[in-house]
């Protein structure tokens, strides 16, 4: 019987780490911004129909980078988390917090825990009634719960873009600069990333019960002019 | 956070998700005297050229007592499609918010809206899942109305108790006063109807059947509380405002007058 070599914790979790990030840098990046009335969430994404972003509840948005079957698993376990919980209490009761935190139950268990960490990183957004009560978690791979405000990078090159967000964001703006900003952070320096291959969607304030809405490619062609 | 293994996956069902973490508020026995709980009566609908009406009386009876003046039977369901129904009050509102949710949960975990038969198809699984509280006196029976969005016209579904799905052509009535409601639409119904109206022949047939159905109320001009009458069409769901029920109701109370 062979005997298993003995490993550091430090240096498995280190290899995981390093394991997680690696898939996680493999992927294009997406940026979610406020603008004046609401968030909008910026993905680089060629795909038309394997989305990024997407709908959880009347106000959440969630958004993932990495391994698409594995965020996918994560946004549909959302979904229904979600839906159950306004089924079973009252739909005000669904809150981003709640979300984000048993997000990142499943992420720490499965990092700590699993053979191979979820090659992921989400974003779990809820727009306020007001633009002070908007709410931005970010939840890595590892299940750390980072609550963002006013912008925030996940995937690939974050560091990066998130200087270049850094640069060009202004709070209040309208969702046309949001677009425009989240563009050229995403963008490389002198090769713009071309309007067919941005997934563009909001969680806009005033827009009745369901707050999440998708933004045609011409609709983003107008605003990127 | 409800996570399932693959043979365990409800998918985009938010019945058997309910079953799977044991809140379907289905098949269970309640108690046997039925007629103590309210029932909600009359809906009508009907087709017109570029989509249907639907229309709902606002009374809700427990026996003889008028236990609601203000009951709403006539609900959105989604942006282009709409429930009517009679029956059990409790069991038929609580059928009606599975359904919507049942809708919106599709959508977001497919990233694409039901069809609309689909979605007619989907209320006939609630419809029949409901027949143990049916034989017991707590019968739903709904009208399910749309526009669809691939035929580009709109589209009416009736139910039995047990489920049973009809697709209806012109127009279609149901509960307590669907007899009378139904011959009013039966004489007035004309293929050619504009959405206006629709929706006078439908405040038509609900102001007959409630003159003849005691389970089934009238405009009550005393607390301006009308009929909920919406249209579905290419546009989305519209339901029509008090003030123009108001006129539509007044002119059918001078033209009875001077019968």
């Amino acid at each position: 019987m062979s005997m298993p070599f003995y490993v550091a914790p430090e240096q498995m979790m280190k290899d995981r780490a390093d394991y997680a990030r690696k898939g996680i840098a493999r992927g294009r990046a997406l940026v979610a911004l406020q603008y004046n009335d609401g968030i909008a969430l910026v993905a680089e994404n060629p795909s038309n129909t394997l989305r990024k972003i997407s709908e959880i509840y009347d106000r959440i948005a969630f958004a993932g980078v990495g391994k698409y079957n594995e965020f996918d698993q994560l946004r549909v376990a959302g979904v229904r988390a979600a839906d159950l919980k306004g089924y079973q209490f009252s739909r005000l009761d669904v809150d981003a917090r709640g979300l984000a935190n048993q997000y990142a139950q499943i992420l720490g268990q499965t990092f700590t825990h699993e053979m191979k960490p979820l090659e992921v990183e989400i974003l779990v957004a809820e727009v306020g009634l007001t633009p002070d009560h908007d709410q931005l978690f970010h939840i890595m791979y590892d299940g750390t719960v980072i609550d963002e405000h006013q912008f925030t990078v996940l995937g690939g090159d974050m560091e990066t873009i998130r200087g270049r967000m850094a640069e060009r964001f202004v709070a209040g703006s309208t969702l046309q600069d949001a677009v425009k900003f989240a563009h050229q952070a995403l963008s490389a320096s002198e090769t713009p990333i071309n309007s067919s291959e941005l997934e563009v969607a909001v969680l806009s304030r005033n827009n009745s019960r369901r707050c999440f809405a998708r933004l045609s490619e011409s609709t983003i062609n107008q605003y990127l002019v | 956070m409800p996570m399932f293994s693959f043979e365990q996956d409800p998918g985009a069902s938010f019945g058997e998700l309910l079953k799977r973490v044991g809140l379907s508020p289905f098949g269970e026995s309640g108690p046997a005297n039925a007629m103590l709980v309210p029932h909600a009566t009359t809906c009508v609908a009907l087709r017109c050229t570029n989509g249907v009406v639907m229309a709902g009386d606002r009374r809700a009876t427990s026996g003889n007592i008028i236990s609601h003046r203000e009951m709403e039977k006539v609900v959105q369901a989604d942006e282009f499609s709409g429930v009517a129904i009679a029956g059990a009050a409790g069991p038929a509102m609580e059928m009606v918010k599975l359904f919507q949710l049942q809708i919106e949960h599709y959508e977001k975990v497919e990233g694409q809206s039901l069809s609309l038969e689909g979605k007619a198809n989907q209320l006939s699984m609630f419809v029949r899942s409901n027949l143990p509280a049916a034989m017991q006196g707590f019968m739903v029976v709904p009208i399910f109305a749309g526009f669809d969005t691939l035929l580009k016209h709109g589209r009416l579904w009736n139910y039995d108790a047990t489920g049973g799905r009809y697709e209806e052509h012109d127009f279609v009535a149901t509960g307590s006063g669907m007899l009378h409601a139904g011959t009013v639409l039966r004489m007035g119904w004309r293929r050619d109807m504009t959405v206006d109206e629709g929706v006078e022949l439908t405040a038509r047939a609900l102001w007959e059947a409630s003159d003849a159905d005691s389970a089934t109320g009238g405009p009550d001009v005393l607390r301006g509380i009308y009929p909920v009458i919406a249209s579905i069409t290419s546009e989305g769901f519209t339901r029509i405002g008090d003030a123009q029920l108001k006129i539509t109701y007044e002119a059918i109370a001078k033209g009875v007058g001077q019968r």
